[in-house]
């Protein structure tokens, strides 16, 4: 392996171009000055300034709230459609559960827009957020479960048949313990998916409605201070422990996201 | 017989308690609102925002459906350049992307079995963090009292060019957007370099190839449709993104994503904003097409 020591040095630049961006963010959500410019002294002061922003904390329990009852119904739908891809191979029912997850997010974002204000007559607000993440969460549930069962020995389901089984005790018997953590793992990526998702809820929104990610973008597009950093190194603590639960109860979950 | 009958019920019963809801919230939720855009593309824009109606007493009024959104589409050069544009951004976006990710695909897919799973996740991590807080991060790293742009502009001024405004450029959008996509490029390229068989390059090796013929004699060509599922996991997203250019670029550099983004939430002309997403749809669909196409060559190729 001559060529490896470039290998590792190309590999170790593309860590760098990854980590120290967000490095950057963390180290100055410290720094004791209002421009992220250079490294001042160390403070608290921008995490206080979060405590008391009262839109701020606002916004997060209405991200909070979102991400939780659209990720429970995500994760209901998105089981149901991963067992029934696997099972019945219904190509139509694929093509709808996989698509809102390849395409474009804005198109999924203007076309819901468009649907819930000329057709449903619906005001734009928490249940129009809330209809559109279930949406694009239930792909990412299905595919997980799938990839669970097909992982599975089908020689289970026909030891529970042959035993006299019926098709509802199959399914709480074997297939539901087997696929849960898969479920689990599903519904914690729905979570997160929901309480990071910036463009689909742009345009849902409306004007009365701010999440956490719209509450950044509006700073970010305004006003930018050290509060920006702070409120994003307390949500990247977040995402990483949902990533450690998830891959608790999965391991194999985050290798099958390709 | 009978139970047999009764049990062949059951089952039927099963597929439609487990695919129906689903289903049926998709049809709602995704189908429907993507055929009432279809639709919309050929209506009128109404007075105050939304549509016109498809019927009004009074005939002055603005009615019916029309073809002229998409006249107007293709009247403009403006738009068809912003397409161009959009897809020459995605373009560059996708090859530094492989670029970048193809050295630490290969890198990981040859480093001993346990260390792997770590490396992937390194690489997952960051792409784990807020889609927001990632770009924020570049508008830090490249404003103009940051540390990085300062040395660039010291460098330039050394060499006697006058110095450059690295944020609100094309060049920062290109960065958020290889930055963000980073990581959809390197999972599909380790999950297929990993399956390659190291005997090939043995065999390659006894048979006297060096280094550079390995590569792109054997590797490279084995690739192929690891290279093209993760050109499109980064050219469809890139193609559609309106927050990198809106938060990193300046005026100028409005993509497709930008200019649908204004057609719906400030000028108000929904018909037209929805044949600009008509049209992006057809473009993602050309690239769909045409990997598919290059898939199934690179599978035939090895």
């Amino acid at each position: 392996m001559r060529r490896s020591w470039s290998l590792w040095a190309a590999a170790l630049a593309v860590y760098a171009f990854l980590y120290l961006p967000l490095t950057i963010v963390v180290v100055y959500s410290f720094n004791d000055s209002r421009l992220n410019a250079e490294w001042v002294g160390f403070t608290w002061h921008w995490y206080q300034v979060l405590l008391h922003d009262e839109d701020m904390l606002l916004a997060a329990g209405n991200s909070l709230f979102i991400a939780l009852v659209s990720s429970l119904v995500a994760t209901l739908l998105g089981t149901m459609a991963g067992i029934a891809m696997h099972r019945y191979q219904l190509k139509l029912l694929t093509f709808m559960v996989l698509t809102p997850v390849a395409m474009p997010e804005i198109l999924l974002g203007v076309s819901l827009l468009l649907f819930f204000i000329q057709v449903l007559n619906l005001s734009l607000g928490m249940l129009s957020i809330v209809l559109a993440h279930i949406t694009f969460s239930i792909g990412f549930v299905a595919v997980i479960v799938r990839a669970r069962l097909a992982g599975m020995d089908e020689s289970l389901f026909e030891a529970a048949r042959d035993l006299g089984a019926s098709p509802w005790e199959t399914f709480r018997y074997i297939t539901f313990p087997l696929i849960l953590p898969a479920v689990i793992a599903g519904g914690l990526m729905a979570f997160t998916l929901s309480i990071d998702d910036f463009v689909i809820t742009f345009f849902t929104a409306g004007v009365g409605v701010q999440t956490l990610p719209l509450r950044i973008y509006s700073m970010i597009k305004i006003a930018v201070t050290p509060e920006v950093n702070a409120v994003s190194t307390l949500l990247m603590l977040l995402t990483l422990t949902m990533i450690v639960l998830a891959s608790r109860f999965a391991p194999d979950v985050l290798k099958d996201k390709t | 017989m009978n139970k047999d009958h009764k049990s062949s019920r059951a089952v039927r019963l099963g597929k439609w308690l487990v695919s129906g809801p689903p289903f049926v919230y998709l049809l709602w939720f995704f189908v429907l609102p993507s055929l009432i855009m279809v639709l919309a593309s050929f209506r009128y824009p109404g007075e105050f925002g939304g549509l016109a109606p498809l019927a009004a007493s009074d005939p002055n009024t603005l009615q019916g459906v029309t073809l002229e959104t998409y006249q107007f589409f293709f009247s403009d050069f403006i738009y068809s350049y912003v397409f161009l544009k959009s897809f020459l951004v995605a373009l560059a976006t996708t090859l530094i992307c492989l670029l970048m990710a193809y050295p630490l695909a290969l890198l990981i897919a040859r480093s001993p079995k346990k260390r792997r799973d770590l490396m992937v996740l390194l690489v997952i991590l960051p792409f784990a963090s807020n889609f927001l807080i990632r770009v924020y991060a570049w508008m830090i790293i490249l404003g103009p009292q940051a540390a990085f742009s300062q040395t660039i502009n010291g460098l330039l001024a050394a060499l006697g060019v006058a110095p450059v405004h690295l944020l609100f450029s094309p060049f920062a959008v290109l960065v958020g957007m290889v930055y963000v996509h980073l990581p959809f490029m390197v999972l599909p390229l380790y999950t297929n370099l990993e399956k390659h068989d190291p005997a090939l390059l043995d065999a390659a090796q006894d048979l006297g190839a060096n280094a550079w013929h390995r590569f792109w004699r054997v590797t490279f060509p084995l690739s192929l449709p690891g290279i093209f599922s993760g050109s499109a996991l980064v050219f469809i997203p890139v193609l559609g993104m309106f927050a990198i250019p809106d938060i990193l670029g300046g005026t100028g550099d409005m993509l497709i994503g930008n200019l649908i983004k204004e057609q719906f939430l400030s000028t108000r002309d929904w018909p037209f904003g929805s044949t600009l997403s008509i049209m992006l749809t057809l473009a993602v669909l050309l690239i769909v097409w045409i990997t598919a196409r290059l898939g199934g060559r690179g599978r035939h190729y090895a």
